[in-house]
């Protein structure tokens, strides 16, 4: 066969457009799941069960089930319940960033549970409240510890935006299908799509190796 | 002037009695050393004293004031901020040093008086250098804990505690830990300031460094006070059977 890029060159604009959608969308999702990740992960380790139960459900639910079908059910199915419509970036972003917030909740649970229980007893011997202790003792520890995992979270959230296309929301896979099927070139679209992702996930994964490296100062 | 009282302090862990009615006073300037054997409730007794343990049962009265409330069953609730001035009159030295792995020397002694304190960080770090000084690591003030001794951590972390202008310290085994050539520096550290007058409890397998240091020594048994007196008549002249016991099993290599 022979290979066609040049019609690829020539939608370069429509990539650029679904780039600047994909970047949208991973940094409103980042955002959310990684902060609404914290704050259900602290409740899954709070003593208090009104807390620490619907935090339990939430992750529960969120993890069981396909990020695909949350965005098409916030998509067709919450507006039949609510008296408004929701826009395909609404949609794709409650999916992703909660379906995030659930699997980073569980590394959050789990990174400040690894921290010794000495690490408390000092800060509490100073007069420290229980969210001085976690803000200033437990939880900067404990992201060190966290990175890695909490990297590959970014780095799934930012592939598991290409979900949105099936709400037509307007990002990278979504332009790559139109390209495709305008111009019959699958394999050429849909492999810029792959280098696209690459060279966006790259400097990425080397950034959090720099943020590892630094945060390991103190050892 | 009485700084402490302690009133039939009890506590449980599960269905083990840990203390089983402790009854002390501790005047100003006074310097306990607390002795028993393994699992006798001298760890939990001292935890009990700022709160790093719930009480089971009994009171704990500082400067005069009884502390926490009457509960409905006749138990003492406790509020979160007044536990949290408590820890802040009564200091406490660990055996495992529970330094801030991630802040250097001077950030550990900074850490209470700019979390807890709102200090300004220039006041902070005038302060906390002068406790690193008084330690005699003032030339550690940048290094992390993982590239200080444990001796020297212990030391950061003595500093640590004296920064917050403790009424009281207490120790918990603080040599325990340490190779036996680092001991010395921490038992000088804690010597000083025995001799500036400071009221302290400590717990120790140090006899000798009791002997010297302590105003009064109490030996636990099974989570009660079993022996109390004088260095002289604790650690020479045990009258009971398990002190004789426990003293001699302590002793048995010395030469």
């Amino acid at each position: 066969m022979r290979w066609d890029f040049a019609s690829v060159f020539d939608n370069t604009d429509a990539l650029l457009v679904g780039a600047a959608g994909t970047l949208r969308i991973f940094a409103i999702c980042l955002v959310l799941g990684l902060s609404l990740g914290l704050l259900v992960g602290l409740g899954r380790y709070s003593r208090n069960r009104w807390i620490h139960i619907p935090a339990t459900i939430f992750v529960e639910f969120f993890r069981n089930t396909p990020v695909l079908v949350q965005i098409l059910w916030f998509y067709f199915a919450l507006p039949i319940l609510l008296p408004f419509q929701i826009s395909p970036l609404a949609a794709a972003s409650l999916g992703i960033s909660l379906n995030s917030a659930a699997f980073s909740a569980e590394i959050y649970r789990g990174g400040i549970q690894s921290i010794e229980t000495g690490q408390w007893d000092g800060a509490r011997a100073l007069g420290m409240r229980w969210g001085q202790a976690m803000r200033r003792i437990i939880l900067p520890q404990a992201l060190k510890r966290m990175l890695p995992a909490l990297t590959n979270r970014a780095i799934e959230i930012f592939k598991m935006s290409t979900l949105a296309s099936a709400v037509a929301y307007v990002e990278l896979l979504q332009q790559g299908k139109l390209i495709a099927s305008l111009n019959y070139n699958p394999i050429e679209a849909y492999t810029a799509v792959a280098v696209i992702f690459f060279v966006f996930l790259w400097p990425l994964v080397q950034f959090s190796y720099f943020l590892e490296r630094r945060l390991k100062r103190d050892e | 002037m009485t700084i402490l009282n302690v009133t039939g302090l009890t506590k449980r862990f599960g269905a083990t009695d840990v203390l089983r009615g402790i009854d002390l006073d501790v005047q100003r300037g006074e310097r306990i050393a607390i002795l028993g054997a393994s699992g006798s409730g001298k760890s939990t007794l001292l935890r009990c004293l700022n709160f790093m343990e719930r009480p089971g049962g009994g009171t704990i009265a500082l400067d005069g004031q009884v502390l926490g409330r009457e509960g409905k069953a006749g138990e003492r609730v406790y509020r979160e901020a007044e536990l949290i001035q408590v820890r802040q009159r009564v200091g406490m030295v660990f055996q495992q040093f529970n330094l801030f792995p991630h802040m250097t020397a001077i950030g550990n002694v900074m850490e209470g008086l700019r979390t807890v304190r709102g200090m300004p960080k220039p006041e902070a770090e005038a302060r906390a250098r002068k406790e690193l000084a008084r330690v005699g690591l003032a030339e550690k003030a940048e290094t992390y804990p993982a590239h200080l001794s444990g001796g020297q951590k212990q030391r950061v972390a003595i500093a640590r505690a004296l920064a917050m202008d403790p009424e009281m310290l207490l120790f918990d085994e603080p040599t325990s830990a340490l190779d036996p050539e680092l001991v010395g520096e921490v038992l000088n550290v804690i010597l000083a300031l025995a001799k500036e007058g400071r009221t302290m409890l400590l717990v120790t397998h140090e006899l000798g460094f009791a002997y010297h240091v302590a105003t009064r020594v109490i030996f636990l048994a099974d989570g009660a006070i079993h022996e109390q007196g004088t260095p002289d008549e604790v650690l020479k002249n045990p009258k009971k059977e398990r002190t004789r016991a426990f003293l001699a099993s302590h002793k048995q290599f010395s030469f």
